[in-house]
């Protein structure tokens, strides 16, 4: 597919808008409809068409196996990092109240925190997953 | 009147995707098909004012599983479905059994915004009248998520994080020799 012209185009021109739209989606989640979860989709999805259009030794060029690795777990534990977080200062596991001044103010802290270590986990898992997938079919090809 | 005109069509097209997916025998066809009949679902899921649902069932369903399913069928040599010609009866009992039994558990569902359901009569009313003042958050999907149900969300991502790491033992990532050109 690398030498596509208008598949090329197209890619350049989508992949920002769709990974623009994930953070949106993540961090606007608050407000309208989406998430962590949703976003991490999202950002997979747009990286993942990259990686179709521009071959996969490029794409892990850009995000490396290892770092999804890496990412994938800081995902996981920022979310129970941020319920330990509410334990030590007082409130019971994941009850973000207690983690700003106000309780609202904590509850705004901890959604987004968790929110955010949904989004991490799920986007490096998928993106995982799919290079685990596409580098046995690089192999046997 | 609209929405119910949308929602007939919506189901009519599902209808045709899931006897086109039954009938067809390319595996290629059937993948495309999926991910037709999984964007159907998600447009349905946004007529029935849950987009926080249709988001997921887009670009999960339609999305990142047909990416999924094309490697896979990248990696297998069959194309084809052999077809099955003979009439199988076990298989006839068991599938009009199972629809018998989905027919009957459909008339339990509540109807969508049926404020006296048993699902809705529990916690809902305390999310609703007061969701908004304990978080602060205006999307109450978000905050019923990441607050109230903060534990179950923290399970799902583990969920997933497990399934990683399951894909990847399983699957591996076998150190590719470096061939002649990439060492030259």
């Amino acid at each position: 597919m690398k030498d596509n012209l208008i598949l090329r185009i197209l890619a350049k021109l989508l992949v920002p808008l769709i990974i623009l739209f994930a953070f949106y989606v993540q961090f606007h989640g608050d407000y309208s409809p989406g998430g962590g979860f949703q976003a991490g989709v999202i950002f997979s999805a747009g990286f993942i068409l990259y990686a179709l259009v521009f071959g996969l030794d490029t794409a892990e060029a850009i995000i490396p196996f290892k770092l999804l690795r890496w990412i994938a777990s800081l995902g996981v534990l920022l979310y129970a990092g941020t319920g330990v977080a509410g334990l030590l200062l007082g409130g019971n596991f994941l009850n973000y109240s207690v983690l700003a001044n106000t309780p609202l103010s904590g509850q705004h802290v901890g959604i987004i925190l968790v929110e955010f270590g949904v989004g991490m986990t799920v986007a490096a898992v998928m993106l995982l997953i799919f290079y685990t997938f596409a580098s046995r079919a690089r192999e046997s090809a | 009147m609209i929405d119910q005109v949308i929602t007939l069509s919506l189901l009519v097209f599902l209808t045709i995707t899931a006897i086109t997916l039954v009938r067809t025998e390319g595996l290629l066809t059937m993948v495309m098909v999926f991910a037709v009949y999984s964007f159907l679902m998600a447009t349905l899921f946004v007529v029935m004012d849950a987009p926080d649902v249709a988001f997921t069932e887009a670009a999960v369903g339609s999305g990142i599983s047909t990416v999924l399913m094309l490697v896979t069928l990248s990696l297998t040599k069959t194309r084809y479905e052999k077809p099955v010609r003979k009439l199988q009866w076990r298989a006839l009992v068991m599938v009009t059994a199972m629809g018998c039994a989905i027919l009957y558990g459909i008339s339990d569902i509540a109807a969508p915004g049926d404020g006296n359901a048993p699902v809705n009569v529990h916690v809902a009313d305390h999310y609703i009248a007061h969701g908004q003042n304990e978080t602060g958050v205006p999307n109450l999907v978000t905050a019923v998520l990441a607050s109230y149900r903060g534990f179950d969300t923290l399970g799902e991502t583990v969920v997933i994080f497990t399934a990683g790491i399951g894909v990847m033992l399983l699957l591996g990532r076998r150190r590719r020799p470096v061939t002649a050109e990439e060492s030259a």
